[in-house]
């Protein structure tokens, strides 16, 4: 029997999602097309981007549909700096804190690549920004600023930032805001009017869609430099035919994981990722849980996701960790970046301020809307053994390289 | 049998999991990702441990149906293995990263991870054998073909390694069987090129690797007698026996060949002569190790010692010799060898000096090659070359 504990990775369509994708696949039209055929699949894909932004707090022209959250990261990033600098060749500026997705870090090194700055925002030991950090750094030159990029809910430690706040420090200065709410999405309310944002990337697989549909949710009023050249469908900022499919699966797959923010599935989802950090920070004394509190709240949000439980275990081997649980029937993460298997120690936790070391010893939980109590109960059950054998091969791996 | 199977994405490695599986073991696949940087794609038989290889060997762990996962050892691959690369060639001396990857990294880091996590073996794509001796310890032997025998890179391997080792291709008659029998599972590696070369200098060009990491300093090229011939722009690139990339203007006085003899990285110079003054016949080594018991017949003296063959290269002809036990030395301290600039000099290893003479001369003996030992096929041990010297012409 598996269970699975890495829904921050992807998580499971289910059933009414994969019916409506299903459905659309078997339709022909090109939401573009004049003839009838493409009328209809319009007709899905509007109905599929009201839907999706109802979901989200945003109006349906506020949608742009990308293929997943990696490309509207870049988009955001890349396009609007890009926008921003053709305005006014002063903006140089990009602010974009140290514990982003790669998608987000990536772009940016790029655009240092091309001579923009980027300012680093540090983050506290709960690898959160603090919205005067943003002020300062702003303040020291608001006319050169291009963009502020900060994520909504970090991928490996769950922590929720103060967007908010951090949208109205910038908004102060008319510089634009961009989050990636990609693991926000579902598991906290996103709401794009309230967060008050002018750019927000989701993405349907973390919610129960399928891979390869995301969206970028846009202020009406900024025009990104497109990333990708070519038909200039979705408002001439993002070419290529419309995946109609993709989008109304993504529209139903949101509408469900945002309704299971109100009707109890996500509390008690809540309550069995406590049951879980508990009875490990019990069978590990000395596991160290990373990121924000378990229970508190950061404007108007939980400080940290409701499904993620990320420890550091002194001593551990992650990798070994994980091979033993994957064993034992339990998917989980080291929660760190892999190129090739080449884990480099995870840049959120140097980012915390835990050392090379301990970023070696981490495993990330993520739980998921059909996670069951027994599931919990079992890896609890595993964990200790588990985590001696993978002591022992963090013993062994040391040994010698001295 | 839990069996851990290295699976390097090679055709070896993959007809060597596929065999453990056929045997009935608990078989997991893990390719070792022991590059830093990775590069995306493999360029022809060289280079190593790219996402292409790692992808291949997955395919291969997937159409056998057990588990695969990318294990890093890169670190420990960068520390005992390319930075001893380095630190040898910066001592004048002549190394093997593929033993030393063996002796630190696969039967090492890899092996004790692997019995720490529940294993009760490793099994790789080597041709070499694994032979219950009369009293039930293991013994490594040459693989069944002699062509694509790896006993010699194995000769590290101590007793206790073998017992946790699974070869499970060494036996096979030939490579082409090997391939054929990848064909016949569906093996997508079937008619992947052999790798050659060393596996983290990827384009195979030695020199102009080592001279980014070593500091070089131009010196003399001199004749046994000490008159200079030519210059070198770095003594420590060059190794004993080399012909070529020498540079040297005015040819010998007989008009034939000259080769390096030695390379001395505290004077900087590098010794060039006639091919015969290559010619050694006894050998020093040191760390010495065994693959199974320690001889019980070898004494302290060459009348005390054993009739064996000794091989000094991967792939060159074993030769009859005489070996005996010499002293147990200590460690020299690092103060006391070269210094080098950035480069920390290593002190001169330690260990039971392994003492081996030959009745026919070997050419190309250089300081820091492995002589590995045998009788017949199975290997003895092996010991680190610190000396050689020729009794012939001492005499």
């Amino acid at each position: 029997m598996r269970a699975y504990f890495d829904h921050a990775a992807t998580s499971p369509l289910t059933d009414e999602v994969l019916g409506t994708y299903t459905d659309e696949l078997r339709r022909i039209g090109n939401a573009s097309s004049q003839h009838a055929e493409g009328q209809a699949a319009r007709v899905r894909l509007e109905s599929a981007r009201r839907r999706l932004a109802q979901a989200v707090g945003a109006e349906p022209a506020q949608v742009v549909f990308t293929s997943g959250g990696t490309e509207a990261d870049n988009l955001a990033v890349k396009g609007i700096h890009a926008a921003r600098l053709a305005q006014d060749p002063r903006r140089t500026r990009v602010l974009v804190s140290t514990i982003e997705h790669h998608a987000i870090l990536e772009s940016a090194e790029h655009l240092e690549s091309r001579g923009a700055t980027i300012e680093w925002l540090e983050v506290d030991r709960a690898g959160r920004v603090d919205p005067q950090v943003v002020a300062d750094v702003i303040a020291r030159d608001p006319e050169t600023v291009s963009l502020v990029s900060v994520m909504l809910a970090n991928n490996e430690i769950g922590t929720v930032q103060p967007i908010a706040r951090i949208a109205q420090i910038a908004h102060a200065h008319d510089i634009p805001v961009h989050t990636d709410a990609v693991q926000a999405l579902g598991q906290v309310p996103v709401d794009f009017a309230t967060l008050g944002v002018d750019a927000l990337s989701i993405t349907a697989h973390k919610v129960g869609g399928p891979v390869g549909v995301g969206a970028l949710v846009l202020s009406r009023t900024l025009a990104p430099v497109p990333v990708l050249h070519g038909g200039g469908q979705e408002r001439s900022v993002r070419s290529g035919t419309l995946d109609v499919a993709g989008a109304a699966a993504f529209a139903h797959a949101a509408e469900r994981a945002t309704a299971r923010l109100t009707d109890g599935t996500t509390a008690r989802m809540a309550a069995l990722r406590d049951r879980l950090a508990a009875g490990l920070l019990d069978t590990v004394p000395d596991a160290v849980l990373t990121g924000g509190d378990l229970d508190g709240d950061i404007d108007g949000l939980p400080a940290r996701l409701p499904g993620n439980v990320h420890v550091v275990l002194p001593g551990c081997e992650g990798a070994s960790l994980l091979f033993l649980l994957d064993a034992a029937g339990f998917a989980t993460s080291t929660g760190s970046a892999c190129q090739a298997g080449v884990a480099r120690p995870s840049h959120v936790l140097l980012a915390c301020g835990f050392d090379e070391e301990q970023s070696r010893s981490a495993q990330r939980f993520t739980l998921g809307p059909e996670t069951t109590q027994q599931q919990v109960d079992a890896l609890l059950a595993a964990l200790p053994e588990a985590v001696e054998r993978s002591r022992q091969a963090g013993l062994v791996g040391a040994g010698g390289a001295r | 049998m839990k069996v851990l199977a290295a699976m390097s994405g090679g055709v070896d490695s993959a007809v060597a999991a596929a065999r453990a599986v056929d045997a009935g073991h608990e078989v997991v696949g893990v390719h070792l990702a022991l590059s830093r940087m990775p590069g995306t794609l493999r360029t022809g038989s060289r280079g190593c441990c790219t996402i292409e290889d790692s992808r291949d060997a997955h395919m291969v762990a997937g159409l056998l149906g057990i588990p695969f996962y990318v294990w890093d050892f890169s670190e420990r691959f960068k520390e005992d293995v390319v930075d001893d690369f380095i630190a040898e060639y910066a001592n004048g001396r002549t190394p093997n990263p593929c033993m030393r990857c063996n002796e630190k990294i696969k039967f090492a880091a890899l092996l004790d991870r692997a019995i720490a996590l529940g294993f009760d073996a490793v099994a790789t794509g080597h041709y070499a054998e694994i032979r219950p001796s009369a009293e039930g310890t293991p013994e490594l032997h040459r693989g069944a073909d002699l062509n694509k025998d790896q006993s010699y890179v194995l000769g590290v391997l101590t007793p206790d390694q073998l017992d946790h080792c699974l070869f499970p291709i060494g036996a096979s008659a030939s490579k082409a069987d090997v391939r054929a029998e990848a064909t016949r599972r569906g093996f997508p590696v079937a008619d992947k090129p052999d790798s050659y070369d060393i596996c983290f200098i990827p384009d195979g060009d030695t020199k102009a690797w080592l001279s980014d990491k070593i500091p070089m300093r131009p010196g003399l090229i001199q004749d046994e007698a000490g008159e200079a011939l030519g210059e070198h722009d770095g003594a420590m690139t060059f190794t004993v026996g080399q012909r070529k990339g020498l540079r040297i203007e005015r040819p010998a006085a007989d008009g034939r060949p000259r080769y390096v003899l030695g390379v001395d990285p505290q004077e900087n110079t590098v010794t060039v002569g006639p091919q015969e003054a290559l010619a050694v016949d006894e050998l020093e080594g040191i760390r010495t190790t065994w693959a199974g018991p320690a001889p019980a017949d070898m004494g302290r003296s060459e009348e005390a010692g054993i009739d064996c063959e000794v091989q000094i290269r991967a792939h060159s002809d074993p030769v009859p010799a005489r070996a005996w036990l010499g002293e147990v030395r200590t460690e020299v301290p690092a103060a006391e060898a070269a210094p080098l600039g950035p480069v920390v000099p290593r002190p001169r290893p330690a260990g039971q000096v392994l003492r081996v003479a030959v009745e026919e001369p070997l050419h190309g003996v250089a300081p820091g090659q492995t002589m590995v030992i045998y009788r017949g096929t199975r290997v003895l041990g092996q010991a680190t070359i610190d000396v050689s010297r020729s009794r012939a012409r001492a005499s």
